[in-house]
């Protein structure tokens, strides 16, 4: 590709050494992840996925602000915002309750990174997204139905 | 090797917001194509995020996550000029990694 | 969803099938909600890449006379990509032709490239398998408006003919369900199943409906062109789909970008 992306502020790492070099530098996975649990991705229910995550029975939280739209025109992109003012946040994890596997992501906030994500989930049906956060080493949890128009598993 | 990120990294009153979005299928393994084959599960698992060596963000997706991922975040720090550096690998083992600069 | 919504719902699915829903009193609200729904998906649009995949095209050497594209002229002089979209289409003295974006695109891809124009027609859409080059260009030179205000001109006499004929186009009911454009875009608080349909007599929403594509389209996973959006319309009213940059498609697309006029080009949009 020549493509000239400066403006775009993306810049390519360059030809595949260079890339491999640049994975080298930044170890793209962490030791502690890599090895860490993913088995919660395949749990199909939400008392599966907490359980394989060592949570139990999360508080709801009021302070997690959990933005989602009432209505998805498509399930394929439903847009979903968690922002958190509990102190000491380390991980925000997004699920759709209704979905085939209902851990949707985890995402791990070290020192310095703010208590919020922004992403867009994908949804077979109307269900209920659910944000877990934990905080100080306890989790908290905030939930929100979503109404799913055309689904967006399929095609 | 993957295709390019677009990557945006704004510096605000000491805070940078970075928006990513990432191009890639996320196959959820579970939907058929037109000859009524099931296509393969192909997503993003883990994407890191880094700024002067240190790592501002980590994620583990699965496969409800939408195709082309999108993402936002902040973290405290970060100077116009200064490079950010985002990196993805999917479940078949490839690896993308693109470098964006801060602007104010 | 209560009940009595879901009766609604199922009935409007019904009523749907067999072409456009006039909305039911009270159901604003779910307008608003898919509103809200687009407000938020606006951010980090997926046709950005369609965009960069042109811009890639544009530049680079391709065809048997391995040429760029960066001579093409597009209106506004050779080479010049900025604001061409949103005075387009227009008569061109070369090709003798009112021509749109895409239709120009294979004249330069034909002259400048030595590219056989059936060979670009015969892919003119992207599929889920292999991308569209003249797709990814014309999302790229739309792109380059955006910001642009549309000022589509009807001073020649070519121009103010392909007007026309697009605008008797809009309007000519033919085809198994006696089917015209204007049946579903000529009338207020029409949709097809949740989607409010456009009414191209108000500029309003001329201008919001043309201004947005191409457009990525979320249920499809891929950027769409303004051409293919013309077809998928031929498509819903079971007309024969039209040829790849045909004159037909051209004076309906002349007659509705210049109902479009005034507005700032705001593609590529990102719809459901």
């Amino acid at each position: 590709m020549n493509i000239n992306m400066d403006r775009r502020k993306v810049l390519k790492a360059g030809g595949s050494a260079g890339l491999l070099a640049l994975f080298a530098s930044v170890g793209l996975i962490s030791p502690a992840l890599a090895e860490g649990d993913r088995k919660a991705f395949f749990a199909k229910s939400m008392d599966e996925a907490l359980s394989l995550m060592g949570v139990i029975v999360p508080e709801n939280s009021d302070a997690i602000k959990l933005t989602v739209p009432e209505i998805a025109e498509n399930g394929a992109v439903v847009p979903v915002s968690v922002v958190s003012t509990l102190p000491r946040v380390e991980q925000i994890s997004i699920f759709v309750d209704k979905n085939p596997n209902v851990l949707a992501a985890n995402f791990f906030m070290p020192g310095g990174t703010e208590s919020m994500i922004t992403t867009r989930v994908k949804m077979g049906q109307t269900a209920n997204v659910i944000a877990l956060v934990k905080a100080d080493g306890k989790f908290y949890r905030a939930s929100r139905e979503v109404k799913v128009t055309a689904g967006g598993c399929g095609g | 090797m993957g295709n390019p990120m677009k990557i945006r990294a704004a510096v605000k009153d000491g805070v940078t917001e970075v928006k990513i979005l990432m191009q890639h299928e996320m196959e959820t393994g579970m939907r058929k194509d037109a000859d009524g084959a099931l296509v393969p599960a192909w997503f993003i698992t883990d994407v890191k995020a880094q700024y002067q060596g240190r790592t501002v963000l980590e994620a583990q997706f699965g496969q409800s996550i939408s195709k082309n991922p999108y993402l936002v975040f902040r973290f405290q720090g970060g100077a116009a000029g200064e490079k950010l550096t985002v990196s993805w690998v999917d479940n078949k083992g490839d690896k993308r990694s693109d470098e964006a600069t801060i602007t104010a | 969803m209560n009940t009595s919504n879901v009766k609604k719902l199922i009935l409007l699915l019904a009523l749907a099938t067999s072409g456009a829903v006039v909305a039911a009193e009270g159901d604003v609200s779910d307008s608003d909600r898919i509103a809200q729904y687009r407000e938020m998906i606006s951010d980090g649009n997926p046709a950005d890449f369609d965009e960069m995949r042109g811009e890639e095209l544009w530049k680079t050497a391709g065809g048997p006379k391995l040429a760029t594209l960066e001579k093409c002229d597009l209106g506004k002089g050779a080479g010049v990509v900025k604001g061409a979209y949103a005075e387009l289409p227009r008569y061109f003295k070369d090709t003798n032709k009112v021509q749109d974006l895409e239709s120009r695109l294979l004249t330069c891809m034909s002259t400048l490239q030595g590219s056989s124009a059936e060979a670009i027609a015969a892919q003119p859409f992207s599929t889920e398998k292999k991308p569209s080059d003249i797709s990814s260009l014309a999302t790229y030179v739309a792109g380059q408006s955006k910001g642009i205000k549309m000022a589509v001109s009807v001073k020649h006499p070519r121009e103010k003919e392909a007007f026309e004929i697009g605008k008797r186009i809009f309007n000519y009911r033919a085809g198994p369900y006696d089917f015209a454009c204007s049946t579903c875009h000529a009338t207020s608080n029409v949709r097809i199943r949740m989607q409010d349909l456009p009414n191209f007599n108000i500029r309003k929403d001329a201008q919001a409906a043309y201004t947005s594509w191409p457009a990525y389209r979320v249920s499809q996973g891929l950027t769409r062109s303004f051409q293919w959006r013309l077809n998928d319309c031929f498509r819903q009213q079971r007309f024969p789909e039209p040829k790849f940059a045909s004159e037909a498609t051209i004076d309906l697309t002349m007659f509705l970008a210049v109902s479009a006029n005034g507005a700032a080009f705001a593609g590529p949009g990102l719809k459901r």
